[in-house]
């Protein structure tokens, strides 16, 4: 889990005597989670055997036809409603027609002029505030297969599992300005899918790619300059790379008075550059028209409020109820929204115990644990019902926040509960006056020196008081109660 | 009883019905003639043994239950059938078995009957003549060196000659039609939607259609029964109450309004035509139908309009035909080395002219000055086609602008070839049903037919006019076996 | 409008169709006669016409999203032209 930067500067790119922004638009491309294919229904389930998920219409073998799955339709609008996008009624699937080995029927089902869903805006918490980025489109298309290239040195062997899954295409207007942009641009995408449900977000799977399309101007001025697309990048680390590398690039050659060509180029990660695509160049002329096997998809008021109905809080408006009803800062409540798990388990620990200490011990203890031992939220090993009881336990004075952090790293290891953990190694914290104030006497008694010179004005010796305390005591003493006698007695 | 393969098909299933002939029988028939027959060329891949296996078993359990009990049957061999090759008329497919069936053969299996073999075509249904088969020309029956009309036709070859009691072919522009009315037997293409297009080797999407091919009116009606189904693996597959099209064959069409589109009186029209046309509305006229004189304004620009829109889709779904999965693959240094040759060996010349064709009208700069106009043009033709059935319930026409011609003749000149379809192809741009009947002879001797067009989902209509017309006409084919030695 | 020998070079690539010399001057002669008789569509005004999407008089039907269809691995790879019991295989793609 990234710490979100607490420093937001602006993307930009100096020479000698120009300066230069950096326009980023991204098509991103989400696997639609479902069961069975877009046209077809055969299983979309990751990782099986090569061909193993192919049906005869997957392999357009001669005669078959295509047929389309009303859920994948379902979450195509169901993500669109997620940015505050227009539902189009009525949508047309166009083929796209090229040749290659991993599209067996010589074209993509896609959508060209008539996508299913329109204009729409997803919101940034950058630093320094939030940002609007336009949505331009999304639209339903099938994915390919795959090609792999270094099982035999002569031939290309081609799996067609992954073709004819649904794939949402999203893209963005040109509005993003900095490589950070675009890692909360697709973090905020990838957040709403998981909401919905529509897509896993999986960018280990490929269930999340994305083709970057960079251009640079001079800062200040209007014109859009010529843009390069970046072509399948499939993590974030390298879209930012890649975004870097290519408008250094463009700048440089505007420098040497020379013109940027509009090609599509492929970021090559082991080389950190971008890098021209010889092959798809003369792929361009996909001859777009509707295909005659599908009819135009038209879907009724009724359907499309039944999926609205459908909708959970999604993060911009959990994050508003979250500063409002349990009066989080806009950055925590930005954290713990960020991705549904992390809102389901928070929601989850303060239904029953204190918000802030929830906050405090999700947001920093949990987060850290999980960060080093690279775990997401769902794979905690301590459920939020047990850090809801060890909050609780904080709170109504049983121990301290210093033993709690001991209790928790017991946990980590066995989720037991915490309650049992305290009566077992017996860590109920001394909130006894009587007791406290045997052992503050004590302290006290075997220190004069340290008295005197506390008296005499050595302040910062205070804290040693309280440490000899919590040592005689072995840590259980009531550290508030500690202060509170100390103060009293010194 | 006559001889088994000069009977209709309704006769075959009687005479089968009252247990007087045996699946066997009829098959071994078949069978027999089709053996003497191969000089015509219809067949591209016989399924004899296979057949006669199949008739053996449905005689020892026979269920008269069904529409075509233990009936041999040949069908065009662009439906895939499992576990027999099927090319599509095409050396690209040369060796393609496919592991599945076609919705519309299987429907006719379903019924009883048994699959005598996969009938010669023109190379992907590309063509009205039969010459463009990559297992070579068809002959006519009716005489030596002449076409049988294409691209069924070695459908039509194999009916007018007995080699098959009825067949089903696809009906793209006038593929049904056209060889009806070269070979003097009976085709219908139903609506568009009707029959299932799944597992049909597909041409062009918005066009192709599968239809009988039949003696007579009667047999027509009841394989359009067995054929005509909603299928949900076709999404153009449409769900509408299908008529018992046999069951309720009529000839009393007293009180039905017949069209006669003036457009259709093209310059140059040759008189056996206008005569033969004539005559049809006088049949018409008997038979207590009302005449009326209509106009389809836009029927000269539906030729070229086809000759954009069906290439264009073609172009498209040949697209899949490029030796990864099945079919011809070619040695390729690379990839599209491998595309590349594969494909050139593969389709013949006229398959690679129409995906040249429909590659330049999909292309950019050229999508809307040709592709997008054609589908506007489609729109008015199918406007022309609406308005007129607000005033009458059918439309009467001639099949074709001429008799069968000499093999050969028209190869040279791929425009005069495509000017064949100029009255059947404004039927499949509207999508609806239109049927062809003999209806006569030209100064040769060789048949003609009329085309009878309806409304949508009105196939009933047709089949009533045609039958009542039929019965006027009492047409006869005149088959001298000219190939048997 | 005429087709020239560039085009056709081009669209032969765009449909993956070798076409040499010979063959390209016969297409050109071929192409050019079918267009003149397509360009009669250009006698028609068609502006405010909205082109046909289908002839097909219903709406598109959706299907439930069930996994029917099983691994048919063999049946999928059986008339491969190439053998190999998992992949389709194919000669390699120049970069």
């Amino acid at each position: 889990m990234d710490k979100v930067s607490k420093v937001n500067t602006e993307f930009l790119i100096s020479r000698k005597k120009n300066i230069y922004e950096v326009i980023i638009g991204l098509e991103v491309h989400a696997q639609v989670t479902s069961n069975s294919k877009l046209f077809s229904s055969s299983s979309t389930k990751f990782g099986a055997e090569p061909n193993t998920q192919v049906s005869l219409v997957d392999a357009a073998f001669p005669g078959m036809l295509p047929v389309i799955n009303e859920f994948c339709v379902k979450q195509a609008i169901k993500t669109g409603i997620g940015l505050k996008a227009q539902i189009n009624k009525r949508s047309v699937f166009d083929r796209k027609n090229y040749f290659y080995a991993d599209l067996p029927q010589g074209y993509q089902i896609s959508q060209f002029k008539h996508p299913i869903v329109g204009e729409g805006t997803v919101v940034l918490d950058m630093p320094n505030g939030q940002k609007e980025v336009g949505i331009e489109r999304l639209h339903l298309e099938q994915d390919a297969g795959k090609s792999i290239h270094d099982i035999d040195p002569q031939n290309t062997m081609v799996d067609l599992n992954r073709s004819g899954i649904a794939l949402m295409e999203i893209v963005s207007k040109p509005d993003l300005r900095s490589p950070d942009e675009v890692n909360v641009y697709i973090k905020k995408l990838r957040s709403i899918m998981r909401y919905l449900g529509t897509c896993d977000g999986n960018m280990q799977e490929g269930s999340l790619r994305a083709d970057v399309n960079v251009s640079v101007r001079i800062k200040g001025t209007d014109k859009l300059g010529t843009r390069c697309e970046i072509k399948n990048v499939n993590s974030i680390k390298f879209m930012q790379m890649a975004i870097n590398y290519e408008a250094n690039r463009q700048v440089d050659l505007i420098e040497e008075g020379k013109s940027i060509d509009q090609e599509t180029r492929l970021f090559d990660t082991k080389k950190n550059e971008t890098r021209s695509m010889r092959s798809k160049e003369d792929a361009h002329d996909y001859r777009y028209f509707p295909d005659p096997d599908l009819l135009p998809l038209e879907v009724t008021d009724d359907f499309v409020e039944k999926i609205k109905s459908e909708i959970p809080e999604l993060p911009d408006e959990k994050k508003k109820r979250f500063i409002e009803k349990f009066k989080l800062s806009p950055y925590e409540a930005t954290i713990l929204v960020s991705d549904i798990e992390t809102s389901k388990y928070f929601e989850e620990v303060i239904e029953n115990s204190d918000v802030k200490l929830a906050t405090n011990w999700i947001t920093g203890e949990l987060f850290a644990v999980l960060n080093n031992k690279n775990l997401e939220i769902s794979e905690s090993p301590i459920s939020s019902k047990n850090l809801s009881k060890l909050i609780n336990l904080i709170k109504d004075g049983t121990i301290s926040g210093k033993i709690a952090k001991t209790i928790f790293e017991l946990m980590m290891d066995s989720d037991k509960d915490p309650q049992k953990i305290v009566e077992e190694k017996g860590l109920i914290q001394e909130s006894d006056p009587k007791a406290l104030e045997t052992l503050i006497n004590k302290v006290i008694v075997d220190n004069p020196d340290k008295v005197k010179e506390y008296k005499s004005g050595k302040e910062k010796l205070f804290g040693f008081f309280v440490g000899q305390v919590m040592k005689a005591s072995n840590g259980k003493a009531n550290p508030q109660l500690v202060n509170d006698i100390l103060k009293k007695k010194l | 009883m006559s001889e088994i393969t000069s009977q209709s098909l309704t006769e075959l299933v009687k005479n089968i019905k009252e247990k007087k002939i045996s699946s066997e029988e009829i098959t071994r028939s078949f069978v027999v003639r089709s053996e003497k027959s191969k000089s015509l060329n219809s067949y591209i891949t016989e399924d004899f043994s296979s057949a006669l296996k199949k008739a053996k078993i449905f005689d020892t359990k026979p269920n008269f239950d069904l529409k075509l009990p233990g009936i041999p049957i040949a069908v065009k061999d662009l439906f895939c059938t499992n576990g027999l090759k099927t090319t599509a008329g095409s050396k690209i497919l040369n060796n393609f078995v496919p592991t599945y069936e076609s919705t519309v053969t299987q429907n006719i299996w379903n019924e009883g009957a048994i699959l005598l073999g996969k009938l010669n075509c023109d190379e992907f249904a590309m063509g009205s003549s039969n010459e463009t088969s990559f297992f070579g020309n068809v002959q006519n029956p009716i005489n030596k060196g002449l076409v049988p009309g294409g691209s069924s036709g070695g459908s039509a070859s194999a009916l007018a000659a007995n080699l098959t009691p009825i067949t089903i072919g696809t009906d793209t522009g006038g593929s049904i039609r056209q060889p009806a009315s070269f070979t003097g037997t009976v085709g219908l293409k139903p609506t568009y939607g009707s029959c299932s297009r799944y597992g049909i080797v597909a041409f062009a999407s918005s066009l192709d259609q599968a239809g009988p091919m039949s003696k007579n009116v009667k047999d027509c009606a009841l394989l359009q029964e067995v054929i005509s189904t909603y299928d949900a693996k076709d999404s153009t597959s449409i769900d509408f109450k299908r008529k018992n099209y046999f069951k309720e064959l009529t000839k009393n069409i007293k009180g039905k309004k017949i069209g006669i589109p003036k457009e259709y009186r093209v310059d140059g029209m040759p008189n056996v035509i206008e005569e033969l046309w004539t005559k049809g509305i006088e049949y018409a006229k008997n038979c207590g139908a009302e005449i009326l004189d209509i106009s389809l304004p836009h029927t000269n620009y539906a030729l070229p309009a086809y000759y954009i829109v069906a290439p264009a889709e073609a172009s498209s779904n040949l697209a899949r035909y490029d030796g990864v999965k099945y079919g011809l693959r070619s040695k390729g240094e690379n990839l599209i080395d491998m595309y590349e040759k594969t494909r050139s060996e593969g389709f013949g010349a006229e398959v690679q002219r129409r995906i040249m064709i429909g590659t330049y009208v999909l292309s950019s700069g050229y999508y809307d000055a040709y592709y997008l106009k054609a589908q506007k043009v489609r729109k008015l033709i199918k406007n022309d086609f609406d308005e007129a059935y607000k005033k009458v319930d059918a439309i009467l026409t001639p099949s074709t602008p001429s008799s069968a011609f000499k093999i050969g003749e028209k190869t040279n000149d791929p425009v005069s070839m495509y000017l064949n379809d100029i009255f059947t192809v404004p039927v499949n741009l509207s999508g609806l049903p239109a049927i062809s009947i003999p209806a006569g002879v030209d100064g040769k001797g060789y048949p003609l037919g009329l085309q009878i067009i309806g409304k949508a989902f009105d196939e009933q209509n047709i089949l009533n006019i045609a039958y009542a017309m039929e019965e006027k006409i009492n047409f006869k084919n005149k088959i001298t076996d000219w190939w048997i030695k | 409008m005429t087709i020239d020998l560039k085009t056709i070079k081009n669209i032969s690539k765009l449909s993956r169709i070798s076409v040499d010399d010979a063959k390209a001057k016969k297409l050109e002669g071929d192409l050019n006669s079918i267009f003149e008789f397509i360009e009669k569509l250009n006698e028609l005004k068609t502006d405010n016409v909205e082109p046909l999407t289908s002839v097909a008089e219903t709406t598109l039907k959706l299907r439930s999203d069930e996994v029917k269809s099983k691994d048919i691995r063999d049946q999928i790879l059986k008339n491969s032209p190439e053998n190999n019991e998992d992949f389709f295989v194919v000669p390699k793609v120049v970069e």
